[in-house]
């Protein structure tokens, strides 16, 4: 019980102020950059959080190596993490959870089907079909329609499913770094490990080049309805999340090749980040399951 | 771990320590409280008479909205916080808050946020007009260029909400000292268990639900859009699975402090405490259920209506269990009424006003009558006024000896409570009458019929604005000095954080207690 009896609780710290301000800066400034002001504050605000995130980490870091945190309170940040990636859960499931309302129920109706198929009256001539290639303002308006659907769509079995095999991969390797962390084979973690961020960064190429191809060669954009509209939110909210996943690896690499940062039994850094990939790589099978293939 | 807080204005920017994190927290939401409420007042003086007198419709609509909103996310949210702040760690023996920075952002955001959605006021084409509520398409495509900016503050707003409701359960997790059993934990502890659950829940739900109106508004996305294949009932669906754990996120904590409250003036200990928590538990799940009894008029398959119609009803069994155990508590103690025991005793009896007339609403076919009208009004200021504020201002008369070590003034804490008693219920009774005879909410303008019931409501609001000046100087003089409280400061309460000094210590429980 000796640890628990020293939890650190630092006297005082000036970063949260500073992340407060660059948060306010990155969020005014989009919002401002949004309505059509300039994108300088949402630049500035940006880069202060990246900057206070950096010096925040590094002074957590420098408290663990200097052994200020106990069991307990590492116990703290293993639920910090754990809880955080649950709130991310929460918040795609609000994008599948539209998909599927608009899916179950709201297009069937506009179509004419079920408890209020009277919906169709506004739109005669609509019919429900997924993936949605006429909307029911080109249905009714034709030509003179603003939102049209696609003209095409991306096939799940070329490179969805090369980037699910991909992922799946990168979640194996990130394993088995974590294996041969845990035995001390500090090469052997690197190279795994690199190979991680490469297999992330490989995917988000592949990711891409399929939204050149949507953008360019199929008309399937935001704006072509609503199953651009799924379908962009839910693969690009992942994309992003791919993105800060490869990036937080990238860091525990660098950290550990440059800094030599990581003991076989201390290494929560890298076990969050890893918890991190393995989330985004689970969204990515729900989104190949239910966006792609169940929805092709 | 000796030191006492900073001098100067560093203490409360730099700050780590609870006490000094959850007092800010508490005196922003007091000002959210005043702010909210002065809109408030706009809308009770423009309603005192029919015919538009005061305001034009626009800025009335942008004066409830902002009420809402400010009451909601900027008043009863972070006070719920801040007591959590004080009273979690002293209540579970823990040195501080689990993740004492992030504390610190969590309540820094705020301020910053909320300067963000006041600021809209001053924009183009005003604040945003269509309700906290913000239903699509009203808050998309025909919405104010300033939706922009409420957008991102209630981001950030929601980013604070997660990262302190993140704290809160990793410090009950994993702070509580040797002994401390989840089982032995005070129910305010409890409650903010489940509340830090449901905020994580849902929280980046409604990031989800804003951030699909941002796309509709600026990037041709057709969430909202029926030309587009999308609904704009879809929005309602995501904002009330979002909105209707918030409600109970507004009461959980209630519930806590009442818990703590009664025992203590009743003399005995709490009836029923297992039950409690179950209780607690079981209306944290169905609060995930029964999202669609907002939206019975939206037109729903009968089988929703029904399903949400059944499951709201069932939340009264939790509800009532609790209700029971708090009368079950006080029967056959030695009751006294000091001020905390007269605000709980309220919140008991008008919270289960409010609560019946939930019930009411809940009835699918009987909503068709009572739908977006005063009843309406009436029942959710029910449960908020007495239920969330009545219980918040219960634990800050209940614990302010234990922060300040000086006891308040009983006499005006009496007068406040008799004030804000008489004011409530004048302002927010006759709501129940004007709306079931069908006046509808969110109208600057009303029916020559209404108009004395409106009147009266209006004169009941202007003194329950005047009520929470008394409260303000109470506290005020309270901190500056008065009669030291003992350690105990009431007849044998509960609870460790009776056991360390008044004022507690800056730091209390460095070393954890021993639990019996």
């Amino acid at each position: 019980m000796a640890s628990e009896s020293s939890y650190y609780v630092p006297e005082q710290s000036r970063l949260p102020i500073f992340a407060t301000i660059g948060l306010f800066l990155t969020a005014f400034g989009a919002a401002n950059w949004i309505n059509g002001g300039s994108s300088y504050i949402f630049f500035i605000g940006a880069l202060a959080m990246a900057g206070v995130l950096w010096f925040w980490f590094a002074a957590v870091i420098r408290e663990n190596m200097a052994g200020l945190n106990s069991d307990q309170l590492k116990r703290s940040y293993v639920w910090g993490m754990g809880w955080f990636i649950f709130s991310e859960v929460m918040f795609f499931a609000a994008f599948f959870g539209a998909l599927y309302y608009i899916r179950t129920f709201a297009l069937p109706w506009l179509g004419g089907e079920g408890d209020r198929g009277e919906s169709n009256m506004l739109w005669q001539g609509f019919e429900n079909t997924w993936p949605l290639m006429v909307t029911p303002d080109a249905a009714v308006h034709g030509d003179a329609a603003k939102v049209v659907g696609p003209n095409d769509i991306i096939d799940p079995w070329h490179l969805p499913l090369l980037n699910t095999v991909i992922l799946l991969t990168s979640s194996v390797t990130v394993h088995i770094a974590h294996v041969f962390l845990k035995k001390g084979k500090r090469n052997a973690f690197n190279l795994w490990l690199g190979l991680t961020v490469l297999l992330g960064a490989l995917f988000l190429f592949f990711q891409v080049e399929e939204y050149y191809e949507a953008y360019v060669h199929l008309g399937l954009t935001l704006e072509s309805g609503i199953y651009g509209t799924t379908f962009f939110m839910l693969t690009g909210f992942h994309g992003a999340h791919v993105t800060l996943g490869t990036i937080m690896l990238l860091i525990m690499l660098l950290r550990s090749v440059i800094a030599h940062h990581f003991k076989p039994d201390d290494h929560f850094g890298f076990e969050a980040s890893s918890w991190y990939w393995h989330f985004v790589d689970v969204v990515w099978v729900g989104l190949f399951i239910f966006v792609y293939v169940l929805g092709s | 771990m000796a030191h006492g807080p900073k001098p100067g204005f560093s203490r409360w920017l730099y700050t780590t320590n609870h006490k000094d994190i959850g007092s800010m927290y508490l005196w922003f939401s007091f000002a959210m409280f005043l702010l909210g409420g002065c809109m408030a007042l706009v809308i009770r003086a423009e309603l005192f008479e029919p015919g538009l007198q005061i305001v034009q419709p626009e800025f009335f609509n942008q004066m409830t909205t902002m009420h809402g909103l400010i009451m909601v996310f900027g008043a009863v949210m972070p006070a719920f916080v801040g007591l959590a702040n004080w009273m979690i760690p002293m209540m579970i023996g823990a040195p501080d808050m689990a993740l004492p920075r992030m504390n610190n952002w969590s309540f820094w955001i705020l301020p910053f946020a909320f300067a963000m959605l006041a600021s809209t006021l001053f924009m183009d084409g005003g604040a945003p007009n269509f309700g906290w509520t913000f239903y699509a398409p009203l808050s998309t495509e025909y919405a104010p260029p300033s939706t922009t900016f409420f957008i991102f503050s209630i981001h950030i707003m929601g980013a604070s909400s997660i990262m302190g409701a993140i704290n809160i359960i990793a410090t009950i997790l994993n702070m509580r000292a040797p002994g401390m059993t989840l089982m032995k934990m005070p129910l305010f502890v409890w409650t903010w268990l489940i509340t830090a659950y449901l905020l994580i829940a849902v929280m980046p739900v409604l990031a989800g639900v804003v951030t699909m109106m941002l796309m509709d508004i600026h990037f041709g996305t057709s969430f909202f859009s029926a030309a587009g294949g999308g609904d704009p009932v879809l929005f309602q669906h995501v904002f009330w699975f979002f909105g209707h754990p918030e409600v109970y996120i507004m009461i959980l904590p209630a519930f806590g402090i009442v818990s703590a409250i009664i025992p203590t003036f009743a003399r005995k200990p709490l009836f029923g405490y297992s039950s409690m928590v179950y209780a607690t538990a079981s209306i944290a799940f169905l609060s995930f259920i029964v999202w669609a009894h907002h939206m019975f008029t939206v037109g729903m398959p009968i089988a929703g209506e029904l399903f949400f119609m059944y499951a709201t009803m069932l939340i009264a069994v939790p509800t009532g269990v609790k209700v029971f155990n708090w009368v079950t508590t006080m029967f056959r103690g030695s009751m006294t009424f000091e001020t905390p025991m007269l605000f709980a005793i309220a919140f008991v009896i008008l919270f289960t006003i409010g609560g019946f007339s939930g019930l009411m609403l809940a009835i699918a076919p009987a909503d068709f009558q009572y739908h977006d009208t005063y009843f309406v009004v009436a029942h959710f200021h029910y449960v908020l006024v007495p239920g969330a504020i009545f219980s918040i201002t219960a634990g800050v008369y209940y614990w302010l000896p234990k922060w300040t070590g000086n006891m308040y003034n009983e006499t005006m804490g009496k007068v406040h409570f008799w004030l804000a008693f008489v004011g409530l219920n004048v302002t927010f009774f006759p709501m129940h009458f004007v709306g079931l005879a069908g006046m509808p909410r969110r109208i600057p303008d009303y029916a020559l019929q209404f108009a004395d019931f409106n009147q009266i409501a209006s004169v009941g609001a202007f003194l329950f604005g005047a009520a929470q000046i008394v409260f303000l100087f109470n506290v005020v003089r309270t901190v500056m000095g008065g009669k030291k409280a003992t350690d105990e400061v009431w007849d044998d309460p509960e609870g460790l954080e009776w056991t360390v000094a008044s004022p507690a210590p800056y730091h209390t429980f460095s070393t954890p207690p021993a639990v019996r």
